[in-house]
């Protein structure tokens, strides 16, 4: 953006006047000098705005000189507009005064782009001619031109210092007629270079690394065979041990074609001490400046020019890829301005420094919701991922990290490590504390408060501030550590009210429902009466420490709400122990390919961890029943044999005795003693993720025949399968099995089924997902629900009037939160992006919704 | 959710003579013998029965049939989950089934008369003691058997059994249900015992139940009158008896979400919702040692000329309300991660009514030390004072980045208990933790060796401080870490 073109007004005719596609034109000449004809001949309509037509709009006259103020401010907000929106813009108005031009210069600069001048210096005869032939300026006095002419003279000299990027004068009529605009691109739009590309992370001065680097990448003496492209993003320089070698490698592909580069804020400092500044040897600089004493001054002659050529940023590939240093948000892409540079350069700093004495900060990317990805470097991360589109490739090679490149439009990461540490961090690359070796902790902002989480599956869910609160206290205090916290599993609507005589819950209705949902095969699979687990499985502690950045633990085992199953670490770690050693035996590390697995599951007996609630609640009913009814029932017998009215009364007793002992009954099914791990049951029903990618949208028959694989393995009984059944919803026969089943199976006391879409993931006619599954509780079961008596017509009929909407909805939003942290799992975003949607859930458990349902 | 279903069934005897017959106990009560009858309730109905009446020997039962559906669907609407507020319906509607609270009002329907003392028919009765036995199948006792002979065992009755009822004999192991089996013999006016009943029952019901009637006070001194002066437990009964009204109601409006949140996990809500003990260390009983750490704590504040300071974990507000009344200190910040305790710290304060000058100086947030708070940076001092031992080891380096990384104040004290000392605590069985949620209690060597790394990772001095009476054998009860950040660091900053 250095070039600045200052044309002598001597030149032959059909002189070529060079104009950046996006920029702020501004035609400077006095009234009757042909600017608004010369507008007219080299631009759009559109693309002029002129003072005399916005003194009409405010003043219904053109000339009408009073109402300048006004039009002018009509004319900077169109000229605002314009330019915010990407659109060259064309000022016609005198522009002789240098204020005027001030406004304009400082606009073009709000909107970073580039104002070019257009000075029309015509005599004052020409001038003074024209407008005598107009019959709206032809009384205008002869004075006023030659003021204009004054002015104008006065300012040719200053037009650069004011701001213009470009000046063009034309001095004589010939040459305002025969001149020609020639739009030119602006250096950083590349948009027509489609690659492919390896676009190649923080260097400094790492020779060695980078020669291996592209090796890897399959280039041969810094040219493709492939005849791809390597895009730098700047840092090439600085702290390492050979950054010369850097320089020559990168100038020379440069040169060749073979290679872009954009500068690093290091090239910027030495760019400046290249040219005899005086700048700070600080931050790696002192070893470049010793390197390059060692060259020739035409090697740093090249260096300098090289630098100094440096574009801040590129727009490549359409406008998909956007390559710079620091980063870039959406409305400086392809913007030419100082702080662009600066924001290229330097990154967004909010001006604070950190506890190391470093600039802190603003990390833009978490709020970039751009369509280009935006690829770049700058801050050094321990590792890398994609962040809303973004990807940071410094991953600290001169600290001892690693180089990283990325293939574009691949998206594949190829990297290699340091060969030593090279030079001593000022800061830490990361800290322990979670979330620290993904680029940052976890921080309140994103949990706290009323949120809106974006989801690919169900656009944005709001999370409301009370709920959050809730979570926030439920999280810090009892939830395992959140790195192992990849996951809450959602909760689950039961199915439409029957209205079959003596139900509350039948599977007809979730068969229709499905049908209706144009989902032709379910899979119903048994629900298993204990607590929901989720289960984190490493293949070992070193897979631990390097996926989840945990030492000592090799996963975690963890409730509905986070909380560890068991207080004893040791017991945890028995039963993953077991479950990777079924993992092991069932050859599903490699089946998967992965060194850890996410699994949904359920873990019995209820009574390991819902102890309290059956004490306090279950059984001291079962008890208060126990001993107040057959004492009742007795004093009744006795007041009928005396003749007293109470048979009804008595009848009722009797029935409550029976619905006593059913419930005592049905809770006691989902009871027995443990020792230790003794008597404890774990039914896994889903693989969540593996590494690299969320398992969700695996269809359950592939999922069960893992986890009967896994079962099948298990020689220590831990492992419990699942029994299943799949049902067509169109064919009757199909869905009276189904029925069936179900009652068989709550015949004998189980809890009920799960009614699952079989292809998991799916979605009904209009697009939207369905459930993932729905719950069918059996009759028995419900008394623990809904009370001992609740089968008894009066009360069943009431009962039905209950209503599922709400907790369909929170079932829905829950899973597509589930679904997210899966992805974000999968795809190794940072982890508070993971905890962002998995807190979601936890919040939105707080929500109010019949506890019943 | 589950509807707890209470049988509310008592049953009142006395025996008799030709003369004195046993069936003078239907006059007394205003029932009838040979009758059932049945009368509405608020809840339900209550039958009154006699299961037997001779001149030997007459029994009246009282058995109250609850409508648990009703109850629970009494918030039903097309809103939300069928229910307004479902959690709170369950909540404080469940509430009622407690027999106790039932029983109370089943009383003063059904034996409105009795319970006054009233009797036209035979006034000569009513005055004098008779022999009653009264059972009471199912009683929810808090306190247990013990508590039940303690509360009636002053009023004159000559036998007092209270048997424990066991939760589940199929499973034994999981102990007694909080029932007891009550009978009580003895020769006692009727009128006194039913009052006894209506005042003490409820008593010894555990569950938080309410009620709306603005004259309990009243209620209570009537029902009271002539016995419950001279109670040995006057003031427990009172206390139960007056606290529980709309003290608890508030609070389960406060903690719905956790409410929901606890539910979701099969646990009693209890089990999460106790970061807050409102009955230890209050205004009018500060607790010895506490008040030995707030007075260390402000000297090392005094001394490290600390004036903007974060009490981070400040629970009930204690240490805010102390540095409050310090005008050194300008800005005071309290942060917790329980809004209950916000709540009641805000209560304590009394935010509300406080001077707009006095208020300045102080506010209380919501926050978690294990995330970063950029709401936390540029103060000169926080205080961490018990809090540390209320997170889970693993995620105590968290808070330390949280605290030392992030928030970065010149000066952080840090107390914990020191747990070699808890041997000296005759109270606290050995092995045993000092509150329930202590996830750890560190030795002096344990405490130094994490404070000392925290500094050294962080650009901190730091020096130990004891807190409370220095044992030379085990230490202080309370051991205090004071760290300095360091000369370069502050400049740095």
């Amino acid at each position: 953006m250095t070039s600045t073109t200052l044309s002598e007004g001597t030149t032959a005719p059909g002189r070529r006047l060079p104009v950046t596609d996006l920029s702020l034109v501004v035609l400077v000449g006095a009234t009757g000098s042909g600017k608004s004809t010369f507008a007219r001949r080299h631009f759009r309509p559109t693309e002029v705005i002129s003072s005399d037509f916005c003194r009409g709009l405010v003043a219904d006259d053109e000339n009408d000189q009073s109402a300048s103020g006004d039009a002018f401010d009509v004319l900077h907000y169109i000229v605002g507009k314009r330019l915010s929106a990407g659109r060259l813009t064309v000022v016609d108005a005198t522009s002789v005064q240098a204020e005027s031009r001030r406004q304009l210069v400082q606009l073009a600069r709000q909107h970073d782009v580039l104002p070019i001048a257009i000075v029309l210096d015509l005599p004052e005869d020409v001038c003074a001619e024209r407008n005598a032939g107009r019959p709206d300026r032809a009384g205008m006095p002869r004075h006023v031109i030659a003021r204009h002419r004054r002015e104008l003279r006065r300012s040719l000299r200053g037009l650069e210092r004011e701001g213009f990027r470009k000046v063009h004068v034309l001095r004589s009529v010939e040459e305002v007629e025969s001149a020609e605009i020639v739009l030119e691109r602006r250096y950083n739009d590349l948009r027509h270079l489609t690659g492919p590309f390896d676009i190649i992370g923080d260097i400094h001065g790492c020779s060695s690394e980078l020669e291996t680097l592209l090796g890897k990448l399959g280039y041969v003496d810094g040219a493709h065979p492939e005849g791809r492209t390597a895009v730098f993003v700047g840092d090439l320089v600085d702290r390492g041990p050979d950054s010369p070698g850097v320089l020559r490698r990168v100038m020379a592909m440069v040169a060749a074609g073979n290679a872009l580069c954009v500068p690093g804020n290091h090239e910027n400092k030495l760019g400046r001490w290249l040219k005899g500044r005086n700048v700070q040897h600080t931050h790696g600089l002192a070893e470049t400046i010793e390197q390059l004493g060692k060259e020739d001054d035409a090697f740093r002659e090249q260096v300098r020019e090289f630098i100094d050529g440096l574009v801040s940023h590129y727009v490549l590939d359409d406008g998909r890829l956007v390559v710079c240093h620091a980063g870039l948000p959406e409305k400086y892409h392809g913007r030419t301005s100082g702080r662009v540079r600066s924001h290229a350069l330097y990154g967004d700093t909010t001006g604070e420094t950190d506890e190391f004495g470093l600039p802190v900060r603003y990390p833009w990317a978490e709020d970039y919701r751009g369509r280009a990805a935006v690829v770049y470097g700058h801050t050094p991360v321990p590792s890398t991922s994609w962040i809303n589109n973004t990807i940071c490739l410094d991953t600290g090679a001169v600290f001892g990290g690693r180089m990283t490149a990325l293939r574009w439009p691949e998206r594949e990461l190829v990297d290699v490590p340091a060969e030593k540490v090279w030079y001593e961090p000022v800061r830490p690359l990361l800290t322990e504390a979670p979330g620290g070796r993904e680029g940052r902790p976890l921080d309140l902002a994103d949990v706290q408060g009323r949120r809106v989480v974006e989801t690919r599956h169900m656009a944005r869910i709001g999370v409301r501030e009370e709920n959050a609160a809730a979570a926030l206290e439920v999280m810090s205090r009892f939830a395992v550590d959140p790195r192992l916290l990849a996951y809450l599993p959602p909760t689950m609507a039961p199915t439409a009210t029957s209205k079959e005589d003596g139900y509350l819950e039948h599977p007809a209705e979730a068969f229709a429902q499905y049908r209706s949902d144009g989902i032709a095969r379910v899979v119903c699979e048994e629900k298993h009466m204990g607590s929901r687990a989720v289960a984190l499985v490493c293949r070992d502690a070193d897979a631990a420490r390097e996926r989840f950045g945990v030492e000592g633990p090799t996963g975690a085992l963890h409730t509905r709400t986070g909380r560890p199953f068991f207080d004893d670490p040791a017991v945890t770690e028995e039963i993953l122990g077991r479950l990777r050693t079924a993992v092991t035996e069932a050859g599903l590390w490699d089946e998967l390919d992965t060194r850890w697995l996410l699994l949904d599951a359920e873990l019995m007996p209820w009574s390991l961890k819902a102890s309290g609630l059956l004490r306090s609640q279950y059984a001291a009913v079962g008890a208060a029943s126990g001993a107040v009814l057959p004492g009742a029932t007795a004093a009744l017998e006795a007041a009928a044999a005396r003749g007293a009215a109470v048979e009804g009364l008595l009848d009722r007793q009797r029935e409550r005795t029976a619905d006593a002992a059913a419930f005592t009954e049905a809770y006691r099914r989902y009871c027995w003693s443990t020792s230790g791990l003794e008597g404890v049951r774990l039914a896994p029903f889903q693989i969540l993720a593996a590494e690299g990618r969320s398992l969700a949208a695996v269809p359950h028959d592939e999922q069960l025949a893992w986890l009967d694989k896994l079962v099948e393995h298990d020689a220590t009984g831990l492992l419990q399968v699942t029994r299943r059944l799949i049902v067509d919803t169109g064919d009757e026969a199909s869905v009276r099995s189904g029925v069936d089943w179900w009652l068989e199976m709550t015949g004998r006391g189980g809890e009920g089924m799960v009614v699952k879409p079989l292809q998991a993931l799916a979605r009904d006619g209009k697009g939207r997902l369905v459930q993932p599954g729905i719950k069918v509780r059996g009759r028995e079961y419900l008394r623990i629900i809904y009370g001992p008596e609740y089968t008894r017509p009066g009360n069943l009929e009431r009962l039905r009037e209950r209503f599922l909407n709400h907790k369909r909805s929170l079932a829905l939003r829950e899973y597509a939160l589930g679904l997210e942290a899966l992805d974000r799992l999968g795809e190794g975003e940072p982890l508070w992006r993971v905890h962002e949607a998995v807190f979601a859930v936890l919040a939105l458990e707080s929500e109010p919704v019949d506890p019943r349902l | 959710m589950r509807t707890i279903l209470k049988r509310v069934f008592l049953t009142i005897s006395t025996t008799g003579t030709v003369e004195r017959p046993a069936t003078d106990l239907g006059y007394l009560l205003h029932k009838h013998p040979d009758k059932a009858q049945a009368f509405s309730t608020s809840h339900g109905t209550a039958h009154v029965f006699y299961p037997e009446a001779s001149a030997e020997r007459c029994t009246a039962a009282l058995l109250l049939e609850v409508d648990p559906v009703a109850l629970v669907r009494r918030g039903k609407g097309k809103g939300r989950g069928g229910a307004p507020d479902s959690a709170l319906a369950q909540y404080v509607n469940d509430r009622p089934y407690a027999a106790s609270s039932l029983l109370a009002v089943a009383l003063t329907t059904v034996f409105k008369s009795a319970l006054r003392g009233v009797c036209a028919a035979l006034p000569g009765r009513v005055e004098a003691p008779m022999p009653l036995r009264v059972e009471v199948p199912a009683l929810p006792a808090r306190g247990g058997a013990e508590l039940v002979r303690k509360l009636f065992g002053p009023l004159g009755w000559s036998t007092v059994e209270a048997e424990p009822v066991a939760l589940d004999e199929q499973f034994p192991e999981w102990g007694d249900s909080r029932y007891v089996q009550l009978v009580l013999e003895g020769e006692l006016r009727l009128a006194d015992a039913l009052r006894q009943l209506y005042v003490l029952l409820p008593v010894l019901d555990d569950a938080k139940h309410y009620w709306v009637a603005p004259d309990e006070v009243d209620k209570l001194l009537r029902a009271g009158e002539g016995w419950l002066a001279e109670h040995p437990e006057q003031k427990l009964i009172t206390s139960r008896y007056l606290s529980r009204r709309w003290g608890l109601t508030r609070q389960a409006m406060e903690r719905l979400e956790l409410v929901r949140l606890a539910e979701a996990d099969d646990l009693a809500v209890e089990d999460i919702d106790n970061a807050v003990d409102e009955t230890t260390d209050t205004e009018e009983r500060p607790v010895p040692l506490a008040e030995q750490r707030r007075a260390a704590v402000l000297e090392a504040l005094h001394a490290a000329g600390a004036s903007r300071v974060l009490d981070l974990g400040c629970g009930q507000g204690q240490l805010v309300q102390a540095l409050l009344k310090d005008t050194r200190f300008t800005e005071i910040v309290g942060v917790d991660v329980s809004v209950r305790a916000l709540t009641v710290a805000g209560r304590r304060l009394k935010l509300d009514r406080m001077g707009e000058r006095q208020a300045s100086r102080v506010k209380l947030m919501q926050g978690s030390l294990t995330y970063t708070d950029k709401r936390l940076t540029g103060y000169d001092a926080a205080v961490l004072s018990e809090v540390i031992e209320h997170l889970d080891l693993p995620r105590l380096p968290a808070l330390e980045y949280a605290v030392f990384g992030s928030a970065r104040p010149r000066t952080v004290l840090v107390t914990t208990p020191n747990v070699e000392y808890n041997v000296r605590w005759e109270s606290l069985p050995a092995g045993h933790v000092r509150h329930g949620d202590h996830r750890f209690e560190w030795t002096r060597q344990e405490f130094r060796d994490w404070a000392e790394g925290v500094a050294e990772r962080h650009g901190y001095g730091v020096r130990l401080v004891p807190v409370g009476p220095d044992d030379p054998e085990v230490g202080p009860p309370t051991q205090m870490a004071v760290f300095e950040m360091t000369e370069k660091e502050a400049k740095a900053a």
